[in-house]
């Protein structure tokens, strides 16, 4: 038993309204395709031509002014079965408000086909001027002509990418145009051009569909990229994330009783953030819990980059630092950076570079030639220092944490034991 | 605070283990486009979910993951403020098409792009109040990094079993701070059964059974399916406001408070004989904890309420309060946003409040607000 696509022949449509036209021409061609009505998904936009989903036996979806051609694509990435066919009716004014979701939809050749209803105005919300309204011609709210010029749809949606696009002219039997569209592998746009007798044709008395084509430039024909379409990322690897985060035992011994908050302050490529998670993991590796987050400008390779950490024998649940209790300056933008904390912590410690003014503080000061190391080793060997000095882990737990990590081609070990030694 | 078992401790944060889980929990695919602090989402996103589309922008990630839902598959997108602004008209769109799909909300600092790299907990009444008409969207927060494995899992079988778009609640802090984190405490994550229609019968789209419609994919050609954004009846044909269209509104209300009955999440760790509770929600609850630790070291008695399930809001919150003669509620804003939500203007005088704006609240700022 063949089930028609539409219910019914009298459709929801003002008298001589050319939506009338398209609807019966779509659902002719799918019918000449050979498709049955629920293997195809018409995605309604906003507008007139939208109250068509009652008339339709496909699967009907109506959803937002303008998103429709992004709504059909979504459902395009989600078949996997072929002999399947989404297509989206959207009007002149759906078209620029989700004019982003059809160039998308074009440069990624998604396998669907986008009829744009095109008669020069928003019908359905009272004829008001739209992005395809041609120049010169009259809406409610520009009765003296519109004075902009409209978007050439075709051209941008095959500047973008899409395998076919047509102009039609919607009179008389257009269902063979239609179905060449359809059955397109990628994207396919059919910008049908009609008038609104409502408000088109009161505002715009004599003048004719043909001679506003022609008068526009909205020139009829076919458009072609040889491009293919969009096939899913078929044989993609999905990774679990799990797998590569190994977990790290506790070998070493810390005396930490309570938690302790440090700030590694330095310059962006002077490896901060690296020193940083070499001490957590040691720290782990010291049975420690910790926490570790960074902070540098938007422009990752300038100016400051600061590591906060805290370390403690037990669980960390608030991981916030006020006032730290150690601080490692490594360089001038890391003291500039973080000067305000410096100045408030009461005790504890402040390793600075002997290179660096040493800022008001009342933590002790311990001075030191990191930077002597080079500036991109200063950071990894004040952790080493920051360790030997206060003893809250070992350096064992930071050698073997830099060679359990494979990082010993990329770390100066020979040199950080020359100078802990010295 | 017990003490966890070290053998299997990673360094790890709340990002991964919350794309794994749902990953686990069966979302199909990630729709992403870059937005600070959502980026590890996005990335681990593109690792690990079967499908991932980079969209040129925010309505159409909402749009791309709502026909990707039509399709029977659930997708998962993450994003902050200024996306999850362009994002709403979208989600209404999906709350009243009721398709499922996971949004991670990683709460920073406002108003509009406001700091992208701090934390702040700003967007809770925006989140109870966006859905025109006030329906609830159900909306589950992160309170450390187990919940970012349960509640991710949770959020996708919320979804797909009420057929509803859910936040997924979170800040910047929860999301991109390393922790050290021990493994052995995950729960195994059970995959979402996915039931479809499988009568012969005639299928109405937005027909319900207990309060949730039969779900059936727009790829199926055995039943007509009909999805819809406007105002609609049981078939989803497009009604003005009929009784049956109606109704049909009125059952996504009730639909999201009924059947959220089940899914209320949160901890209450109550202390015999204590007249005093703090109550903390997401990135502020990790405070509550070590204040409520330090409090009871002190000898002063205390509970502490870690709501999760934040909309709907169970009646059990504001009833637990009541039976307090102090309450403090901790949140990173200032115009104490949970606090609204439970009593409106009409703060009770038990209750008092402690905020924030641009800075995580700590430990000691509750405490001195617990023992004022
Ligand atoms: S208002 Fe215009 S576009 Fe709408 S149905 Fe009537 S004639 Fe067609
Ligand atoms: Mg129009």
């Amino acid at each position: 038993m063949n089930i028609p696509f539409l219910k019914t022949d009298a459709l929801p449509f003002c008298k001589g309204c050319g939506h009338d036209l398209i609807a019966k021409n779509t659902t002719r061609a799918l019918e000449k395709l050979g498709f049955n009505p629920l293997d195809v998904i018409m995605v309604t936009d906003i507008g007139c031509h939208g109250i068509i989903d009652k008339c339709l036996n496909t699967h009907t979806v109506h959803g937002l002014h303008g998103r429709s051609s992004a709504l059909g694509a979504g459902i395009t990435f989600g078949m996997e079965e072929p002999g399947k066919k989404v297509i989206v009716f959207i009007g002149d004014g759906g078209s620029t408000i989700g004019l982003q979701h059809l160039m998308e939809a074009s440069r990624l050749n998604l396998n669907m086909t986008v009829v744009v209803h095109d008669n020069f105005l928003y019908g359905m919300t009272g004829g008001q001027t739209s992005g395809l309204t041609p120049h010169g011609f009259n809406t409610t709210t520009s009765r003296d002509g519109n004075p902009f010029f409209g978007y050439d749809i075709c051209a941008l949606a095959h500047t973008a990418g899409a395998s076919y696009i047509s102009r039609v002219m919607g009179i008389g039997d257009i269902s063979d145009k239609l179905a060449v569209a359809f059955s397109t592998k990628g994207f396919s746009l059919v910008e049908v051009l009609e008038i609104c007798p409502s408000y088109g044709m009161k505002l715009n008395p004599r003048r004719k569909l043909s001679e506003i084509a022609e008068s526009s430039g909205k020139e009829m024909g076919e458009w072609l990229n040889q491009r293919p379409p969009f096939s899913p990322q078929q044989g993609r690897k999905s990774e679990n994330l799990l797998e590569k985060v190994d977990p790290i035992a506790p070998k070493f011994k810390s005396y930490l009783k309570k938690t302790t908050s440090i700030i590694l302050s330095g310059s962006a490529g002077e490896g901060v953030q690296l020193a940083a998670n070499v001490l957590c993991k040691a720290a782990m590796r010291s049975g420690l819990s910790i926490t570790q987050k960074g902070s540098y400008p938007v422009t990752v390779g300038v100016g400051f980059s600061t590591a906060e950490v805290n370390l403690s024998p037990r669980e960390i649940h608030f991981h916030g630092i006020a006032v730290p209790d150690m601080v490692v300056v490594t360089s001038a933008d890391g003291l500039a950076h973080n000067k305000q904390r410096i100045a408030k912590m009461q005790g504890g410690f402040l390793f600075i570079d002997e290179s660096l003014e040493v800022p008001p503080t009342g933590a002790e000061v311990i001075c030191h030639d990191f930077r002597g190391m080079g500036a991109r080793n200063a950071s990894i060997f004040s952790v080493f220092f920051l360790a030997l000095k206060t003893g809250i882990i070992s350096t064992e737990s930071l050698f073997k944490t830099i060679e359990e990590e494979g990082l010993s081609e990329k770390l100066p070990v020979a040199k950080i034991k020359e100078a802990l030694v010295a | 605070m017990q003490e966890k078992t070290k053998g299997n401790r990673v360094l790890i944060d709340g990002s991964r283990l919350m794309i794994e889980a749902l990953a686990r929990a069966g979302a199909d695919a990630f729709i992403g486009y870059p937005i600070t602090p959502a980026n590890l989402l996005y990335q681990y996103g593109s690792q690990r979910l079967k499908l991932m589309l980079p969209a040129p922008d925010e309505i159409t990630t909402l749009q791309w993951m709502s026909g990707l839902s039509a399709t029977g598959q659930l997708p998962v997108t993450a994003t902050s403020f200024p996306g999850f602004a362009l994002m709403l008209e979208s989600i209404n769109m999906a709350y009243m098409m009721e398709l499922p799909m996971v949004i991670i909300l990683v709460q920073r600092l406002g108003p509009a792009t406001g700091t992208a790299t701090c934390g702040a907990q700003g967007d809770l009444l925006l989140l109870r109040g966006m859905i025109s008409g006030a329906h609830p969207i159900p909306v589950l927060a992160t309170a450390d990094f187990n919940d970012c494995w349960d509640l991710a899992a949770k959020a996708a079988e919320v979804a797909i079993n009420l057929r509803t778009p859910v936040v997924l609640l979170t800040s910047k802090e929860e999301v991109m701070t390393q922790k050290s984190f021990d493994m052995g405490t995950l729960a195994k994550v059970i995959p979402v059964e996915r039931k479809h229609y499988d009568l012969e019968c005639e299928y109405k789209s937005y027909k319900p059974t207990d309060f949730v419609p039969d779900f059936l994919p727009v790829t199926q050609n055995k039943h007509q399916v009909r999805l819809n954004a406007s105002t609609h009846d049981q078939t989803g044909i497009l009604q003005h406001s009929n009784e049956e269209s109606m109704a049909n509104t009125r059952r996504l209300e009730e639909k999201v408070i009924q059947r959220m009955k089940s899914h209320y999440y949160y901890s209450l760790d109550e202390q015999k004989g204590a007249k005093k509770l703090i109550v903390a929600y997401g990135i502020t609850s990790s405070a509550a904890l070590d204040a409520t630790e330090m409090l009871r070291n002190n000898g002063d008695k205390v509970s502490l309420l870690i709501p999760r399930t934040l909309i709907p809001t169970p009646a059990f919150y504001r009833e637990l309060m009541m039976k307090h003669e102090r309450v403090v509620i901790a949140e990173e804003n200032i115009n104490h946003q949970f606090g609204k939500l439970l009593f409106g203007e009409n703060t009770p005088a038990n209750v008092a409040f402690v905020g924030s704006l641009g800075k995580m609240i700590s430990p000691e700022e509750i405490m001195k607000e617990v023992t004022a």
